[in-house]
């Protein structure tokens, strides 16, 4: 192979190269339902250290994106933690993401609905974007497998919690 | 007195002037036009969305605390990772966006030069070639150019 066409392939296999990282990078789809959960490690948003989903493998987890200056979610915040004081347990949590949001106004956030559920911090988005997030608040049930069960895109009521969540978890769960 | 008052002043500029600009605060709109609404997609400036209202009002407070562009956009990528700014970092991968351009125009200046030198050498190559023909007719052309010259001289 010439010199020359040994440039040709190689700018070719750059530009090639260039736009499969592009794809690549852009994130995948998201998950749906019956895909495993992405449970890549998050950072707490109170105290120090990290948690991933797969910490939770074996419960069922309910897990809820939001953002301090998200209106759904403060609406939606009480019905969560009022879910969380009746079902939470060994077998069920809620767990929190704030996502793309101030660490202080999550915190503020946390302690005005008295949110006692675990709460984790993506302040860049990207565990958002593995879920495939299109906005906040968004619900994934997640089961003890580590599948997604449910997908809610926007705020869960008080009525799906009991009429479509609480009927998955194990019976004589408190 | 005039003169010394005059050298007094010129002093005093000279040792404050530097020391004003240092303590030059950023504004908010200069910050605005370097970092993003990462909700939106676009530069902070241009989003009034809910959570570009805090992200101002985050800087906003960062300002008054007499913190440096630097340290504001520390702040910010701690809290919005990298992504929140509009010009991608001098290091790491990023480092590819200011890299990538300067190669891509060099290697097409190579190629432009390569190109011009290669179509000149053909240029000057076939000047050659034409140069090496006979000039004027040849001998027996010539005198039959003559005599038909001879022939319609007037």
């Amino acid at each position: 192979m010439s010199v020359r066409s040994s440039i040709a392939v190689l700018s070719v296999g750059a530009v090639i190269g260039l736009l499969v990282f592009g794809l690549v990078s852009k994130g995948s789809a998201g998950v749906t339902v019956g895909d495993p959960a992405p449970d890549a490690p998050l950072p707490r948003l109170e105290g120090d250290g990290t948690e991933s989903l797969a910490d939770y493998r074996g419960r069922w987890v309910l897990v809820n994106f939001w953002a301090s200056w998200c209106i759904p979610c403060r609406e939606e915040a009480p019905a969560l933690e009022r879910f969380q004081q009746q079902h939470g347990g060994p077998q069920f949590t809620v767990v929190g993401i704030d996502t793309r949001d101030l660490s202080d106004d999550g915190r503020e956030f946390v302690r005005q609905y008295g949110l006692s559920y675990p709460q984790l911090r993506d302040g860049d988005g990207d565990a958002g974007d593995d879920f495939g997030t299109t906005g906040v608040p968004e619900n994934y049930l997640v089961d003890p497998a580590g599948k997604v069960r449910l997908l809610v895109r926007g705020p869960v009521s008080e009525e799906y919690l009991s009429e479509e969540v609480a009927p998955l978890l194990p019976k004589g769960e408190s | 007195m005039k003169a010394r008052l005059t050298l007094l002043l010129l002093v005093a500029l000279a040792v404050l002037a530097p020391a004003a600009t240092a303590a030059r605060q950023v504004t908010l709109a200069e910050i605005e036009e370097e970092v993003m609404c990462t909700v939106c997609g676009t530069l902070l400036q241009l989003s009034e969305s809910p959570q570009a209202q805090r992200e101002k009002v985050f800087i906003s407070r960062l300002i008054a605390e007499g913190k440096s562009e630097e340290q504001i956009k520390d702040a910010l990528v701690a809290e919005y990772g990298n992504e929140v700014l509009a010009l991608p970092q001098g290091s790491g991968f990023s480092l590819s966006a200011y890299v990538v351009p300067i190669v891509a125009f060099l290697l097409a200046a190579i190629a432009l030069a390569f190109g011009v030198a290669r179509w000149r050498g053909a240029g000057s190559r076939g000047r050659d070639e034409t140069s090496d023909r006979p000039r004027g007719p040849s001998g027996e052309e010539a005198d039959r150019l003559d005599a038909d010259l001879a022939r319609y001289d007037l």
